[in-house]
């Protein structure tokens, strides 16, 4: 059954997705728990990320040593991320191989370890993988947003959790919060690619019915009400380059207006495709901003996008300031630009460009039976696979007239926070010889 | 499950390669299961011709050939690309300009068509230009604030000493501030032609068609003063351990690269170094290193081991990011780390288990057509032969552990090593 998906739940209530790619002989295999920094708070912010480091710290059946060994010795690639709304797990593995992950994923749903020492030693890894990203601006300037952003919603914090709590995080609050979570009902599996559907569902039925069902784990979150006024935070940091980030409170997901903002945004800042695995992207020099900021030499580089989420998040629009210029410049370019779309009717042309462009994203991105895979579950994480079959379908209903409304309602300056970094300036650099 | 029959790893049976007559080398692997095609390519005028006064200059080419053509404004040429979805760029290394792009089928002589014309008849518009030059700057302030770019980049240049592998082919901000739009027109005249130039094109379009679109743009091109690239200086191994900080204030992480000399790509022995380095710093979680540096130490999140090989060289590195406070414990396992390699052979069961790695992974590297055209495009550029994949695992699976041990002691001298670290001042250390 070619080009469907099976979609199917378990008794334990874990769904299942399942679509027969025979393009290579491959197979991605995927389960997604519905957990991450939207269902954390302080002072325990960045479990949800732990968590998924100490999953690769081995089960009784499968130890560390023999995990990190088995799946790249069998040719196959697996990783894992944490994000606001969910936790993944992957493993692409050549198709005669694909029952070592069903097992893995299987047995540490419910089976790791979360040795002490473990933890311990995973604490100073998971803060240098902070102190990495802190290393950038556009990571400090993100985090600054978000805080500004949100007053009570978890998506105030970045995934990765404030530092303050990654130092006194126990070992009994990651294991309760993997135990809360990681449960058959609170997940999904999902498999792309070389395989006959009906069998492979006896074999996941195998693998996955027998793990008990747990209490529905909670997820305390509620949206929080949208802006009412511009909040604009400034910071500053090492280097010459300022920075300029405008993040708009935006509609979640399985909004209809997430469409329209889509199709706005491609026309404003240049197509964003959902591939997470190669697929490239497509460059934005014909969008309103770069022309209108990047051709009049107000900034370096303009970029945009929205992420689709349970909960409304932001529409961020992420400025280079030309090394001429001050951000002032940049932001009443961008304040125009806008204007122009809540004053005027783009038109279908325009329109008609952004979803030929999304199509051709989804052909490059299809090439990849691990995108196919990832797709399956990721629309499930926030709306469900209809949402992910029906995108540029829903991209194509859009009018001019949507764009218009969507620019008023969701793009209104005062719905957003305007979020500055300024370098400190020259500071020459200095070798120190030994 | 798909059959070994239809597991087809690219190979001379379903790969045409074509040389036209003034000189240009096309290989074109269809897929028909991909509604889009990938083109990838280079033509020999790398940053290796940069004068040292302009560093930069063909990187600097290789971005502003877009900026507008005799027949497009740069607008234009974006407009064309966009509205069907599809990209293309222009990058330079240091014997190569380099190119990419990918479409939807239908739209390959399009592509072809911008390609052409960007290589062919550039006209560098002054206000473009400046307009780059900006952009350009702007990157290398930012680079200057990168702790792993600085690290690397310091790296390379005390590796390769008066060698173009030793500089940046972005060059630096005096370097870029320097090159006129002259020079850019100069740079195109004697080094942009089509002797040398080589394509990939990979997706779902047939032979006769994909090779009838090359030869319609780029077929009656010629360049009689195209310069060929005279030879480049030696490149000695470092005597002596050599150590530098790059100090960036107000950094939390520092990053650290170190490492020699390894083999060129066509060295004898460059697969028993590679399988080598995967052992090292790559296989599992980051290999021997990512074991000692990150799970057993918890030092850092990233600690891993790089083999790069060029034409003339290559180098063997390892990279970690790291508390400021752990960088000296750092540098010294890596160290120790490295005599073991250098002093005892690998054991079976790591070199069995790279030797698998390296022989299953093989159909997911190549399952898009972005993977297979990049590896077609280095068995061009290394001339490993169009049967490379199809005699891989035999190659592979012949290499032994005193193989892998004297390849490490050739290129790998735990007192000489190139170490490098960028980030905040060493005895500020959190």
């Amino acid at each position: 059954m070619p080009n469907s998906v099976l979609q199917t739940r378990l008794e334990n209530g874990l769904l299942v997705q399942l679509k027969e790619i025979h393009s290579a002989p491959l197979i991605s295999h995927w389960v997604w728990y519905r957990v991450g920094s939207r269902d954390e708070a302080r002072p325990r912010t960045g479990l949800s990320h732990w968590v998924e480091h100490m999953q690769f710290k081995g089960t009784p059946t499968y130890p560390a040593s023999v995990l990190d060994k088995t799946i790249p010795r069998d040719g196959g690639i697996w990783n894992a991320f944490t994000y606001l709304d969910w936790t993944t797990y992957f493993e692409t593995m050549p198709a005669d191989k694909i029952e070592l992950a069903l097992d893995l994923e299987a047995d540490r749903m419910f089976h790791s370890l979360f040795d002490p020492q473990e933890v311990e030693s995973e604490r100073t890894v998971i803060i240098s993988e902070r102190e990495g990203s802190e290393n950038e601006p556009l990571f400090r300037l993100g985090e600054a947003i978000q805080n500004a952003a949100f007053d009570h919603h978890p998506y105030h914090t970045e995934v990765i959790g404030e530092k303050e709590d990654l130092h006194t995080i126990t070992r009994d609050d990651l294991y309760q919060h993997y135990r809360t979570y990681y449960v058959p009902n609170n997940a999904v599996v999902a498999l792309a690619g070389d395989f006959d559907a009906e069998a492979m569902l006896a074999r996941l039925q195998h693998v996955y019915a027998v793990l008990p069902a747990g209490p529905p784990p909670p997820h305390p979150a509620q949206p929080e009400p949208p802006l009412t006024a511009e909040r604009h935070i400034e910071l500053t940091g090492p280097g010459q380059t300022t920075y300029l980030q405008l993040s708009y409170r935006a509609p979640a997901a399985a909004e209809d207006d997430f469409f329209a903002l889509t199709v706005l945004d491609s026309l404003l800042t240049g197509p964003t495709g959902l591939n997470m695995f190669g697929g490239g992207g497509i460059s934005n020099k014909t969008s309103r901003l770069y022309r209108n900021l990047v051709e009049r030499e107000l900034a370096i580089s303009v970029n945009g996008g929205m992420q689709a989420t349970l909960d409304p998040f932001l529409y961020d629009i992420t400025i280079t300031i030309h090394p001429d210029k001050s951000y002032h410049q940049a932001l009443a370019a961008i304040d125009q630009e806008i204007q122009a779309l809540q004053d005027h009717l783009v038109s279908s042309d325009e329109i008609a460009r952004a979803v030929k462009q999304a199509r051709a994203l989804f052909a490059y991105g299809s090439e990849n039976i691990t995108n196919q895979a990832f797709w399956l579950g990721y629309a499930e994480m926030f709306a469900t696979y209809a949402w992910f079959e029906q995108y540029v379908e829903r991209l194509q209903a859009i009018t001019p007239a949507d764009v218009q409304r969507v620019a008023q309602t969701w793009l209104a300056s005062h719905r957003r926070v305007t979020g500055v970094y300024l370098p400190q300036g020259d500071q020459p650099e200095e070798t120190q010889e030994e | 499950m798909t059959t070994p029959s239809t597991l087809s790893l690219p190979g001379p049976h379903d790969t045409t390669r074509l040389e036209l007559p003034n000189g240009i080398t096309i290989l074109i692997r269809p897929n028909f299961n991909s509604p889009s095609v990938v083109i990838n390519g280079y033509l020999p005028a790398g940053s290796a011709f940069d004068p040292s006064d302009k560093l930069g200059l063909a990187y600097f080419t290789a971005l502003a050939l877009m900026r507008g053509t005799q027949t497009r404004s740069f607008q234009e040429i974006y407009d064309a690309l966009e509205s069907v979805g599809a990209n293309l760029g222009f990058s330079a290394s240091a014997h190569n300009i380099t190119f990419g792009g990918r479409c939807l089928a239908e739209d390959l002589p399009l592509l072809l068509t911008l390609l052409a014309e960007a290589l062919r008849a550039p006209v560098f518009p002054g206000q473009q230009i400046e307009r780059l030059r900006a952009q350009m700057l702007t990157h290398l302030a930012i680079r200057a604030q990168d702790t792993a770019d600085m690290a690397s980049l310091t790296f390379d240049s005390l590796l390769f000493p008066n060698h173009p592998y030793g500089l940046p082919e972005d060059g630096y901000i005096e370097t870029i501030q320097r090159i006129q739009t002259d020079d850019l027109f100069a740079f195109h005249q004697k080094h942009f032609g089509p002797r040398g130039l080589v394509i990939v094109i990979v997706g779902g379009i047939g032979v006769e068609q994909a090779t009838q679109s090359v030869i319609r743009t780029l077929g009656d091109w010629q360049n009689p003063e195209q310069v060929v690239l005279a030879p480049l200086p030696t490149i000695t191994p470092p005597t002596q351990t050599i150590r530098q900080h790059i100090v960036l204030p107000g950094k939390s992480q520092t990053d650290l690269v170190m490492g020699c000399l390894g083999p060129r790509r066509h060295a004898p022995d460059y697969l028993a170094a590679s399988l080598g380095n995967n052992i090292l710093g790559q296989f599992g979680l980051m290999g021997r290193i990512g074991d000692v540096v990150r799970e057993q130490s918890g030092l850092a999140y990233h600690a891993a081991t790089s083999l790069n090989a060029w034409i003339e060289a290559g180098s063997w590195e390892v990279s970690a990011g790291v508390n400021p406070a752990n960088l000296e414990r750092a540098i010294e396992l890596i160290i120790s780390e490295l005599r073991r390699f250098t002093s005892e052979p690998v054991s079976d069961e790591e070199l069995d288990n790279s030797q698998a790695n390296f022989i299953g992974r093989l159909p997911l590297s190549l399952e898009s057509n972005s993977g297979v055209a990049g590896s077609l495009l280095n068995i061009e550029r290394f001339q490993l032969g169009l049967d490379y994949f199809l005699t891989y695992a035999e190659r592979v699976r012949a290499i032994t552990p005193q193989d892998v041990l004297q390849a490490a002691q050739t290129y790998i001298n735990p007192d000489a090593l190139i170490i490098v670290s960028a980030g905040p001042e060493q005895n500020q250390a959190k």
